[in-house]
């Protein structure tokens, strides 16, 4: 196994040791301006539940940790791999779902987690492993197609079989005890904030976000991700080179299905609910894809900072738009292309501009200047 | 092939050994599922149906196929091209309302026609703006294909939300249209005759095109080898966008006649029906059209049947057949050569 002979698409970092270096397993920013904001959301999202008062802010910020790692896992796939997928959001709702049929069915506690999550990441495993191995086969192609058909699929399923899933409506449920905002961990308030169960529950999310994340990020640069990268530059020569290509790809399917799983258990814990419309629908699979793009594919930092803007974005640029859009009120056509319920639009075009333009995104084009 | 005598080579080439299996499918499945039915008109009547609605896929999924069997674009916005024909017809159907209201199969017809016309205009003419904006930087590219028609799909579903409105717009079917013939217990949707027609007659110009005249020759040979075409001094670029606007003006044609079926228009209802639409080119192979329209009459009626049977499963029948091919033939029903 000599990964060496493969082409490495980035320059080794200088081995160094140091802490940050084994965090970000040597895959360093390598961009002032792009190292100044990565850290700007890490330590934003961080300090969040100190500096903010009020929901809206604490579940942006946890939205953003959950579709950091999302996106982050899908990036693993798109990015690294070269192979679309439709069907990471059928494996975000299955952590949501073994999470909340878990949490519904056998009690709130944490031992329901414990069998749940398991669970859910078994059969995120599985059906990843028999996709791949369908599809992955004959021609990347095909795998982008019948993942959008068996992801579709599972969406009706899900919708219809209401008995399991609570059908449209989703399913509601309580957490375990430690996490219900009636709980306090601290008597006395720290920082001027009351620690109760909700604010533990942001903390989870977050610490198990940017754990997976950089997990992901040291998968990525071991040996097999850059088996991986060599496949996404040249399959034949990847193949002609003696690595098994479907074995590969559907290795990584599987990671980063799993690591889309702990994000779709994480939303879940976090929203106390899961429905198709939160973690299934077609949607949201879009806003992944825009989210990779516009951030930087194969770039696991472009997953971090095109979800942070995009949901951001989502949540606050629609009240700009709105503004904008009465401004130009008088005006034919215009008024109706900035409405607030268009900023889809601006943001499709920007993806199209990011594909030719900057196929770097964000990222790339940081560390380029 | 004329004389006896003469040892000379044939004249003509070896014709290619037609692959009679994958088309016998379908009437072997129907043929099949027969004794499953307790009474035959049941059967008869779902079948019928399961024919009327495959057209309909067929006549949605045959311009995507067709595009990717020449051009090797794989266009995930083509669900946006049927939305925009369905929505297209509104502009023939405003103004020509009253020739739907009258007691008059001409005039409703015309109606029909009048819409197909226009859509596939609108459509034809967006997809040729498609084409040189999105598709062309990225030929070679599957990968990019796929990101940058997807980005196409967002805008240009929101720009139908933009024109349109974003409510559901409820469009009625011709007068003459409506209700359903009676024979005995058999029982067919007018509308759905207007279907097996269309799309009887849409796949026998495109069969006609393809094999019997000298832009299906080019084209047919721009599929095995488009280099080969080039340097014999056929603009290939020409022909590609010649195609693709050919398969967006499909599109159109297909939302028309989807759009009059479902009978409300919204944005994604393009969308919502590619999903089939993948499944029945990948069944059928991808780029070949004769695979296209088996493939969709299989998985109509597959649907079809099993929805009556077993309704349970009928939601996820599509997946079945769809992987039970894939497993018989990892390429597809009718594999095209060179991919």
């Amino acid at each position: 196994m000599t990964d060496a002979a493969l082409p490495r698409p980035m320059a080794p970092a200088a081995p160094r040791g140091g802490l940050l270096q084994a965090l970000l397993s040597s895959d360093l920013p390598r961009s002032r301006a792009l190292s100044a904001l990565l850290l700007a959301i890490l330590i934003g999202l961080a300090i969040t539940p100190f500096v903010f008062t009020g929901s809206q802010p604490l579940s942006t910020a946890a939205k953003i940790c959950v579709f950091i790692l999302l996106v982050a896992s899908y990036d693993l796939l798109l990015g690294y791999t070269g192979i679309v997928s439709f069907a990471h959001t059928m494996f975000f709702g299955i952590g949501g779902y073994g999470i909340a049929i878990a949490l519904d069915r056998l009690g709130a506690n944490w031992s329901s987690i414990a069998i749940g999550l398991p669970l859910a990441l078994l059969l995120s495993a599985a059906l990843a492993f028999a996709i791949g191995l369908l599809s992955l086969r004959v021609r990347a192609i095909f795998f982008s197609m019948i993942t959008l058909a068996v992801a579709s699929a599972f969406l009706v399923l899900a919708s219809q079989l209401s008995t399991i899933t609570g059908g449209e409506d989703g399913k509601s449920f309580q957490l375990p005890q430690t996490l219900r905002p009636a709980f306090r961990l601290l008597s006395e308030p720290l920082f001027g904030l009351t620690i109760n169960g909700r604010i533990l529950a942001y903390y989870l999310v977050f610490f198990v976000s940017l754990a997976t994340f950089l997990l992901l990020i040291r998968i990525v640069n071991s040996p097999f991700g850059r088996v991986l990268q060599a496949i996404r530059e040249n399959e034949f020569r990847a193949e002609a080179l003696g690595y098994r290509v479907v074995a590969y790809r559907t290795a990584a399917s599987v990671i980063a299905a799993l690591a889309a799983t702990i994000a779709g258990a994480l939303y879940a814990l976090w929203l106390r609910y899961n429905g198709p419309d939160t973690t299934l629908s077609f949607s949201i699979m879009i806003d992944v894809l825009l989210m990779v793009v516009i951030g930087g594919m194969g770039t696991m930092y472009g997953a971090a900072i095109g979800a942070t803007i995009f949901v951001l974005a989502q949540s606050y640029l629609q009240v700009l738009m709105g503004a904008g859009s009465k401004a130009l009120a008088g005006i034919p056509l215009l008024p109706g292309l900035i409405h607030p319920d268009r900023w889809l639009l601006w943001l499709g075009v920007l993806f199209i501009v990011s594909v030719y333009a900057f196929p770097g995104g964000i990222v790339g084009k940081l560390r380029r200047t | 092939m004329t004389s006896t005598a003469a040892p000379a080579p044939p004249a003509e080439l070896p014709q290619p050994k037609a692959d009679w299996i994958p088309i016998l499918l379908v009437p072997v499945l129907a043929i099949a599922a027969l004794p499953l039915f307790g009474d035959t008109s049941a059967w008869v009547t779902l079948t019928l149906a399961g024919l009327a609605m495959g057209m309909m896929i067929f006549l949605m999924a045959s311009g995507l196929t067709l595009v990717f069997g020449l051009m090797d674009v794989i266009n995930f916005g083509h669900g946006v091209f049927i939305s925009l024909g369905a929505y297209a017809a509104l502009i023939a159907l405003g103004p020509l309302a009253a020739w739907g209201e009258a007691d008059s199969v001409a005039l409703n017809l015309a109606l029909l026609l009048a819409c197909i016309v226009v859509a596939a205009a609108v459509t034809a003419a967006v997809g040729a703006v498609f084409e040189r904006v999105i598709v062309r930087p990225v030929y070679g590219s599957h990968l990019k294909q796929i990101l940058v028609t997807m980005g196409g799909l967002i805008v240009a579903e929101q720009a139908i939300h933009a024109i349109w409105g974003a409510s559901p717009i409820p469009v009625a079917l011709p007068q003459s249209l409506r209700g359903a013939f009676v024979l005995g217990d058999i029982v067919m949707e007018r509308y759905r005759v207007v279907a097996v027609v269309i799309g009887l007659v849409t796949f026998a110009l495109m069969y006609l095109i393809l094999n019997r005249t000298r832009i299906g020759l080019i084209i047919r040979a721009g599929v095995e080898n488009p280099e080969m075409v080039e340097a014999l001094g056929y603009r290939i670029r020409r022909l590609f966008v010649g195609v693709f606007v050919a398969g967006s003006a499909l599109a159109g044609l297909g939302g028309v006649m989807w759009g009059f079926y479902r009978q409300t228009l919204t944005a994604g209802m393009g969308m919502e029906v590619m999903v089939l639409v993948f499944i029945v080119i990948i069944v059928g192979g991808l780029g070949s059209i004769g695979g296209c329209f088996v493939g969709s009459l299989l998985v109509a009626l597959v649907a079809n049947y099993v929805g009556f049977l077993a309704p349970k499963l009928a939601l996820i029948s599509n997946i079945l057949v769809m992987a039970l091919v894939l497993v018989w033939r990892p390429q597809g029903l009718f594999p095209v050569a060179r991919r």
